[in-house]
């Protein structure tokens, strides 16, 4: 067993798990976050992405441990309180969820994909980049919608702000 | 319309909990107390038990239990049953062999559960379902349909010779031989349709509970229709009587068909909750969903279309051997007999038609209905013949089809199915012009000034949806009626609940049927709740696939929205002392038409329940409730358009355009029908292009996660063309006819048709992989 702390959400937190404990389990059901999925075995459907020190991470890809000291933001963190993230808010609006089983992990991937191109986004890249995360309903045509519109949004944001 | 109306494009109530992480699906339950189950599942595709010894696993760490199948028989609990009964042409009715929900003398494929540990944790319960010792004779196994019927095959059930399940007829095969005896043309095909997993992306969980005190079981699931499951589990299954046992599917992370059925682990959950004491909860991992969900389609057949001079079909004459697998799942018998060649007709006038289908065990994953569920398979080898013969007939893909074109409706088929209406050629024009169909050659050119082969592909297909109606589905052995139920409750202070039999898991009930509400009151959807998938909530309801929520479930809450109508107006007309016929709803009031006399919806309501001034005889409160059996099927029908660009050099297929028009009669929110069709094509390209799986010669699963079986991603697929046209269906209140399964229904002959339009041969097997296409491709230059 080990002792891992580190901060999740912008909250201090602890508590101890098996060496063996994957990060999405120790988020899942030590934390109580169940907002990130596991929908496979293999690091392939991509329904437990989160940020990790502020990178996209497919959280069974990591054991619990390692993330201890780390900063970790979950998809229950996204939101600025009542207020939708760009993207939640774009995923709404264009549909780009259904059952909503991947869809933290997919939001996850879509704020880092935004974040990683400042130049902006065009729909190969969009489809390119998505390679790591699995949708089963929406066929992604919704999806691909949803974070290019979220891309122009948190762009004219970003500038909005920088101009101010 | 209102902008939360019918027909409205309504951005979805249920999204905010989905994109917070706040939606709750099994695995986020947590009961206090509660364990979780591990299965030890059989490592061979057919063998003999010998002994199982499970002392080491006892003595585990943080081990609870560990039970095997002899004391699941000895607690009387049912074997698992197929519940649709098909006779084969002789009249003897279908052989059906025994499935424990623990096997506990044979083992019949990879997956088959034997035994079930219960531990502290999930890592515990894993680590002492390791350590339970089985010892088995293997046996020889057959995977392949057609092989299992050979004399040499190895005999899976005692009770089915020959591995054979039923030899089923549809039509008639005299007329049909006597078409093609008479035809001045005859396409014949052999006919693969591909076994696929239908990978929901949450996998199936459940959550046992029994409270000892109440003698009281619930389980909360991953169901498409948590009373079935309830009726199925007291009634055949010898869990609990249906009134101490509570099913809840909460959030459901798609279904696809796969979580309709009831599979041993949910009766297991139950039953180790009983002899352990504990809550248990098991969550499937990929792998154990790959290899024990219910697989789809996986037929085999051989057709002969016979056409007169004229270019018209006179006949048409098919064989199918369908694969249901290692043990007949719930409506396994339905999918290849009544769900498949009732649509041999397609869209076309063919005036005699006659199908026969064996169907067959093997020692694979039980099969049984994925999206479109025997409609894809009727689709698939009449589009893809279709096809072949135009080719063959040297005329246009689109002109032999529309030649053919039943135009006229209701339309009787040789095949049961009364077609109630349908424009054909009007979906086939819109596909074609959004296509720009009469551009393709150019296209074409240009591909090839590039090295590309590019093709073009077209599918004209016809559904059966809206299952369906009780007394036709018992007639043909359905053991259910397939009627739904909705119950209206208008609360004191107005606002509404809808409670309905129907189960959303991803379909976004939660807005659709708010829409409903209204339209009829004009009450804002945020004062309108549905309330679905819990028994203990819902009074009785059959649930959602076949794309019968709409035509059914919303058409259940279209009569009692007509009672609670028709009561509202009688109180508003004795309060404003008016004719009731006089009164009318809009925004949000009653009022009497012509006048400016009017009381609010909320002040109507609160009448209701307050009594004190209500007309003479009237119960108190605003509450109603309807059961609707549907009169008929209902018949989605449209022209999907595929066109792709192969590279001769690696095989690689992109599918450049895709062009979907559909007929579903009324819309109800058409953001939420295109998300539908576009899922629906996703899975049909991801068929035609990807998914394959692969058992080898033992009976082993060899495509079982990620890493091997190809899901579709983003970038396999473009954005699609979607439309829709209209001709309201007669046959339900709102002239719906429903979407959900169109897209997978219709997109893989689309697609083959282009594969084999480009590369110019006559077939190639699905999925159509880089590596098939260059060999096929190299074989063209041979």
């Amino acid at each position: 067993m080990s002792e891992i702390s580190l901060t999740v959400n912008g909250k201090r937190v602890s508590g101890t798990a098996e060496d063996r404990t994957l990060l999405v389990h120790f988020l899942r059901e030590n934390l109580g976050l169940t907002g990130t999925h596991v929908g496979c075995d293999t690091s392939q459907c991509g329904a437990c992405v989160i940020h990790v020190d502020g990178k996209a991470v497919k959280s069974c890809t990591m054991l619990a441990v390692q993330a201890s000291g780390s900063s970790v933001v979950t998809i229950e963190g996204l939101a600025d309180g009542a207020d939708l993230h760009p993207m939640q808010a774009a995923f709404k609006e264009h549909h780009g969820l259904q059952c909503g089983f991947c869809t933290p992990g997919m939001i996850m991937t879509a704020t880092d994909m935004v974040n990683r191109h400042p130049e902006g986004l065009d729909e190969a890249t969009v489809r390119a980049e998505l390679e790591g995360n699995i949708c089963r309903c929406t066929g992604y045509h919704n999806i691909v919608k949803a974070i290019l519109a979220a891309s122009e949004t948190m762009s004219s944001k970003g500038k909005a702000r920088q101009a101010a | 319309m209102g902008i939360e109306g019918v027909g409205a494009r309504v951005a979805r109530k249920e999204d905010k909990r989905f994109i917070t992480g706040a939606g709750r699906y099994v695995d986020d339950m947590v009961v206090p107390g509660m364990k979780h189950a591990a299965f030890v599942r059989s490592p061979h595709a057919h063998a003999q038990i010998k002994n199982i010894d499970v002392t080491k696993a006892q003595s585990m760490p943080g081990v609870i239990g560990v039970l095997t199948g002899k004391e699941l028989k000895a607690d009387g609990i049912g074997n698992l049953i197929c519940g649709w009964m098909i006779h084969s042409k002789d009249g003897s009715p279908m052989k059906m062999g025994a499935w424990s929900p623990l096997a506990f003398d044979r083992v019949r494929y990879v997956g088959d559960a034997v035994v079930v540990v219960v531990a502290e944790t999930k890592g515990q319960a894993r680590d002492a379902a390791e350590a339970v010792d089985i010892s088995y004779e293997e046996l020889k196994a057959v995977v392949d349909a057609p092989k299992a019927l050979e004399r040499s095959a190895p005999q899976i059930h005692p009770e089915a010779d020959g591995n054979l399940i039923f030899d089923w007829e549809l039509g008639d095969s005299a007329a049909t031989n006597a078409a093609i005896k008479a035809a001045a043309h005859i396409t014949r095909m052999k006919i693969v349709n591909n076994r696929l997993v239908p990978n929901a992306m949450e996998p199936r969980a459940a959550l046992g509970h029994y409270d000892k005190a109440e003698d009281h079981y619930t389980c909360w699931t991953t169901s498409q229709n948590p009373h079935l499951a309830r009726l199925v589990m007291s009634a055949f299954y010898n869990v609990a009587p249906e009134n101490k046992l509570r099913v809840i599917a909460p959030d459901v992370g798609g279904g696809f068909g796969s979580k309709i059925y009831i599979y041993p682990e949910e009766i297991i959950c139950l039953w180790a909750s009983k002899k352990t004491g504990v809550p248990v909860k098991w969550v499937a991992d990929r792998t154990e969903s790959f290899l024990t969900d219910a697989h789809g389609r996986d037929h085999v057949s051989t057709v002969e279309m016979a056409f007169d001079k004229d270019n018209r079909i006179t006949g048409l004459k098919v064989d199918t051997i369908a694969n249901l697998g290692a043990y007949m799942s719930l409506f396994s018998s339905c999918v290849p007999t009544y769900l498949y060649a009732t649509l041999l007709s397609g869209q076309y006038d063919i005036p005699a038609i006659h199908a026969n289908v064996r169907a067959v065990y093997t020692n694979t994953a039980p099969v049984d209905a994925y999206r479109g569920a025997g409609r894809p398979e009727a689709t698939y080898l009449l589009e893809r013949t279709m096809e072949t013969a135009a080719r063959e007939l040297g005329v246009s893909p689109a002109e032999l089809r529309r030649k053919n074109f039943i135009t006229s409706f209701p339309h009787q088929t040789p095949v049961i199915m009364n077609y109630d209406a349908g424009d054909y050629a009007a979906s086939l024009d819109a596909a074609m012009a959004a296509a720009d169909y009469a551009g393709f050659a150019q296209r074409k050119a240009d591909a090839a000034n590039r090295g590309k082969l590019r093709g073009i592909g077209m599918s004209c297909y016809i559904e059966a949806c809206g299952l369906a109606p009780s007394a036709a589905v018992g007639s043909l052995g359905a053991g259910v009626g397939l009627w739904e139920s909705a119950e209206v409750r208008v609360n004191a202070a107005g606002t509404i609940e809808v409670l309905t039999g129907s189960h959303s898991h991803g379909q976004g009930h939660e807005t659709t049927f708010a829409q409903l509400v209204n339209q009829r009151f004009g009450v804002p959807i945020d004062s309108v709740s549905i309330v679905h998938g819990d028994t203990d909530k819902v009074q009785m309801g059959m649930g959602t696939y076949g794309s019968r929520s709409g035509a059914v479930g919303m058409s259940a809450v279209v009569k009692a929205l007509d009672k609670v109508e028709a009561k509202a107006k009688k109180i508003a007309a004795h309060l404003l002392e008016a004719d009731e016929g006089d009164i009318v709803i809009e925004n949000g009031a009653l009022k009497v038409a012509g006048t400016d006399k009017q009381v609010p919806w909320f002040q109507m309501a609160l009448a209701a329940y307050t009594a004190h001034n209500l007309p003479g005889g009237m119960e108190p409160g605003l509450k109603e409730t309807s059961f609707y059996d549907p009169s008929n099927f209902t018949f989605p029908a449209g022209c999907y358009v595929c066109e792709v660009e192969i590279d001769p050099e690696t095989g690689v297929t992109e599918v450049v355009q895709f062009v979907a028009a559909d007929d579903f009669g009324n819309i109800i929110n058409p953001m939420i029908v295109e998300g539908q069709v576009h899922g629906g094509v996703a899975q049909g390209i991801g068929q035609a292009l990807l998914e394959g799986t692969r058992y080898d010669a033992s009976g082993q699963l060899l495509t079982a996660s990620y890493m091997d079986y190809t899901m579709p991603r983003a970038d396999d697929l473009p954005s699609f063309k979607v439309s829709t046209s209209n001709t309201p269906c007669p046959g339900n209140p709102l002239g719906i006819k429903g979407c959900g399964e169109a897209g997978a229904i219709g997109s893989p002959p689309a697609v083959i048709n282009a594969i084999t339009d480009a590369i110019g041969i006559t077939d190639i097997a699905m999925p159509a992989s880089p590596s098939t296409v260059w060999a096929a491709i190299r074989a063209t230059k041979h």
